[in-house]
């Protein structure tokens, strides 16, 4: 993987993955993979107005014969845990790619609560967690979970780390 | 089909009937139940493979006939859920408003308590209009059913598939014996995918 562009390298891994449904509440984050959903004829992305709306959505994808991805930031994890039973209770296959708030170089407080317990609270649901730290591993690690997801039956997440999300925002 | 009014029960009907005039020669129709009672009635309809019944997850409901009804857009889906899990799962409304898949319809069995939890008051027995909700979320086809003849017209047009349709059906408070549907989570996934043709082992 180059890491040129990793957005458009995570949609390249979404579309070849059989992704048909995006869920999504947006961030600054993930507005380029949502213009790619969003523009794509093959992909229904779904604005949503909670998190938690999106792992049903996914769910209900998923008794129809769909695969879906759920597109949030950290703080919407916290939104996700009940839900997160259903997914656990049916083996419910679940990606979830979130960008990451409250760690590095974060400028509000307020999102360090749960930035700091995301990858805890998915855990403690027993999603699979992944973390991308550098731009070339994005792609690969959104493969992986995207492969264990729905080969294994199992929730997966990939974080993407606030450092991986600034240092593309402070360079345009 | 009845203009909105705040839900009394002044006139309404008996739930389980209810849902036999949903499913009555149900033909294609895909089912999601939500948490509770509606579960329940679905069940003493006569149990089905392509009923997909939620045993936890509240609020989940509605959101579940989207996904589903965006990826089978051949087939009608129908959510039948009750009032409190609805309110759980407000924001599902404002999403199918933009969404209005044309196979999806909702209908909620609304009689103003929580059912499962001992029959306290639920907001729609003080203030909230569900059909209200819906239409100002751009569901414009939302109705207020407290009759079986508006209710079997509404399970006619869901058959057809030609508009997203919301409806608040007025239910008496009341609790007949509970029937319950098998509760393996994964077994009733599997099942369903298999009865729609999409899981072969």
């Amino acid at each position: 993987m180059s890491g040129e562009d990793w957005r458009e390298e995570i949609f390249a891994v979404l579309k070849r993955g059989g992704i048909r449904q995006v869920g999504y509440v947006p961030d600054a984050g993930h507005s380029r993979l949502i213009e790619l959903c969003r523009a794509d004829p093959e992909i229904r992305a779904v604005g949503l107005t909670s998190e938690e709306e999106g792992v049903a959505l996914a769910a209900g994808a998923w008794l129809g014969g769909q695969r879906a991805a759920l597109l949030m930031q950290s703080s919407g994890v916290g939104n996700c845990v009940n839900m997160l039973g259903m997914t656990k209770t049916c083996r419910f296959p679940l990606l979830m790619l979130v960008t990451m708030r409250g760690e590095w170089a974060e400028f509000n407080p307020w999102q360090v609560p749960m930035g700091s317990k995301t990858a805890a609270a998915l855990e403690l649901m027993d999603v699979l967690v992944h973390r991308v730290e550098r731009a070339e591993d994005a792609a690969e690690t959104v493969a992986a979970a995207l492969d264990i997801a729905f080969d294994g039956s199992l929730a997966a997440a990939v974080l993407l780390s606030q450092r991986l999300i600034g240092a593309k925002r402070w360079v345009k | 089909m009845s203009e909105n009014h705040p839900p009394g029960n002044r006139a309404a009907l008996e739930r389980r009937a209810a849902m036999r005039i949903l499913l009555e020669g149900r033909g294609e129709l895909l089912l999601v139940t939500g948490l509770g009672s509606t579960s329940w009635d679905a069940a003493a309809c006569g149990d089905d493979p392509r009923n997909f019944y939620l045993w936890g997850g509240m609020g989940a409901a509605a959101m579940t006939g989207l996904g589903l009804a965006l990826a089978r857009p051949e087939r009608a889906v129908l959510v039948v859920t009750g009032d409190g899990e609805m309110l759980m799962g407000l924001g599902a409304l404002a999403t199918i408003g933009v969404e209005r898949p044309p196979n999806l319809a909702i209908a909620v069995f609304d009689n103003g308590h929580y059912g499962e939890t001992g029959m306290q008051r639920s907001h729609t027995a003080d203030a909230v209009s569900l059909a209200g909700v819906a239409r100002a979320c751009g569901i414009e086809q939302a109705f207020d059913i407290a009759e079986e003849a508006a209710l079997a017209d509404f399970a006619r047009r869901a058959a057809r598939r030609e508009r997203t349709l919301f409806a608040r059906v007025a239910i008496h408070a009341d609790e007949p014996p509970r029937v319950l549907p098998p509760r393996d989570g994964v077994h009733l996934k599997t099942r369903f995918r298999r009865a729609i043709g999409i899981e072969r082992n």
